[in-house]
């Protein structure tokens, strides 16, 4: 119900180094300042980047928050899809996923050579 | 002065960010057409560089969410992202608060317009700076159109957007350059990240080209939304760049879909006179 106040906190994460310190130091009473649920809570804690991208955080303002937590970018990905598989399709907006072969079986298709670390983040 | 440049770029952080993973053949050849890009913009002798981008919720938010914005500051920070992840180091980019105010006040005229003497660059001006301005030494306006939080600001007014800053960019003395930088087809930030639709692409590369007004306003959120992703709300920004060049016709120097950059990559410069 609070999707809103889940962007804007991350909205204001993204872009604010103070905020981002508060995040590491403070984060308890940082979080008590939004109006979130739970499931919300522990979502931007942990971060559970495939429970906020099924409960439908845009994905502009997720990917900032992914490469904020150093999260390598097919890791990123695979966390998504991940969500998606255990809770379930995007619950709202427009980032829903739609179905795709993957960027290694698509370039190769297309003729190019690509160089992806598969490695954890 | 009458505007003395007019282009369009893609703006993907994959395209700095994850340079080290895409074929260096396909990468060299967009890389060489963004220079290519870079030397026409020089050519052209600009005192500034108006980049009409489709900014990723770095200053505008739902809970105030301008359809059109341009800055008014005279030095800009960027990008907010963490840097190794964009492969861009932060830096402060120069502005001019008085032009902008110029311009600014010349579109109210026709487009309403909000100022922002605030922003901060995310990918979406710090990527095709990064090829255009590599020393940060041009001074940037930039101006955004609401491609991210729906309801979006429609495409006629985008392309109205763009006749407003034509007139307002030939009005004030100074050499203003203008480039429009957005994707086209793709679904970026979501797990399909990297699909792109090259026929659709191509199409709407063409009417870009040939500047077909009427085809470009044609285009609906829901088909684009259906073919073409989320991400292909951009088109806004290079529908802009159309309006501002009403009459003309560009030219694409570069398109290929590039799916480890999450987008097909694209360079093209439109006629201004």
């Amino acid at each position: 119900m609070s999707l809103y106040y889940v962007q804007k906190f991350l909205y204001e994460l993204n872009r604010d180094p103070k905020f981002q310190e508060r995040y590491r130091t403070d984060l308890e009473n940082l979080l008590n300042e939004f109006d979130l649920t739970p499931e919300e809570r522990t979502a931007l804690a942990e971060p559970d980047i495939g429970k906020l991208y099924h409960i439908g955080v845009n994905g502009q303002i997720l990917m900032h928050f992914a490469a904020f937590h150093h999260i390598e970018w097919q890791d990123y990905l695979q966390r998504m899809r991940d969500g998606v598989a255990e809770h379930g399709p995007v619950r709202e907006g427009v980032y829903a996923t739609t179905g795709y072969e993957g960027v290694e079986a698509h370039s190769a298709k297309l003729g190019q050579r690509t160089n992806i670390d598969h490695e954890e983040g | 002065m009458p505007l003395v440049f007019a282009g369009v770029a893609s703006h993907a952080p994959g395209i700095t960010g994850r340079a080290d993973q895409a074929d260096p053949e396909v990468r060299d050849a967009f890389y060489a057409s963004y220079d290519q890009m870079r030397q026409a913009l020089e050519a052209s002798r600009p005192d500034a560089l108006m980049i009409i981008a489709a900014e990723h919720f770095s200053n505008f938010f739902m809970n105030n969410m301008p359809s059109f914005a341009i800055g008014m500051a005279d030095r800009y920070e960027g990008p907010i992202e963490d840097p190794d992840w964009l492969g861009i180091e932060r830096t402060t980019v120069p502005g001019n608060a008085d032009l902008s105010k110029r311009l600014i006040t010349e579109i109210m005229q026709t487009s309403d317009v909000s100022y922002a003497e605030e922003w901060r660059f995310d990918h979406g001006i710090m990527v095709p700076l990064h090829f255009l301005a590599p020393r940060y030494d041009l001074p940037v306006i930039p101006a955004n159109i609401n491609c991210q939080g729906p309801p979006l600001t429609p495409v006629s007014r985008a392309y109205a957007f763009g006749q407003s800053i034509r007139r307002a960019a030939d009005a004030v003395p100074e050499r203003i350059a203008l480039i429009g930088t957005g994707g086209i087809s793709h679904w970026p930030a979501t797990p399909d990240s990297g699909k792109i639709n090259e026929s659709w692409d191509r199409d709407f590369l063409d009417k870009w080209a040939r500047n077909d007004r009427d085809a470009l306003l044609a285009y609906t959120d829901e088909d684009c939304l259906r073919d073409a992703g989320q991400g292909s709300f951009e088109i806004r920004t290079y529908i802009a760049v159309s309006g501002a060049c009403e009459g003309r016709s560009g030219e694409v120097l570069f398109y290929a879909p590039i799916p480890i950059f999450a987008v097909g990559c694209t360079v093209g410069l439109m006629d201004v006179a």
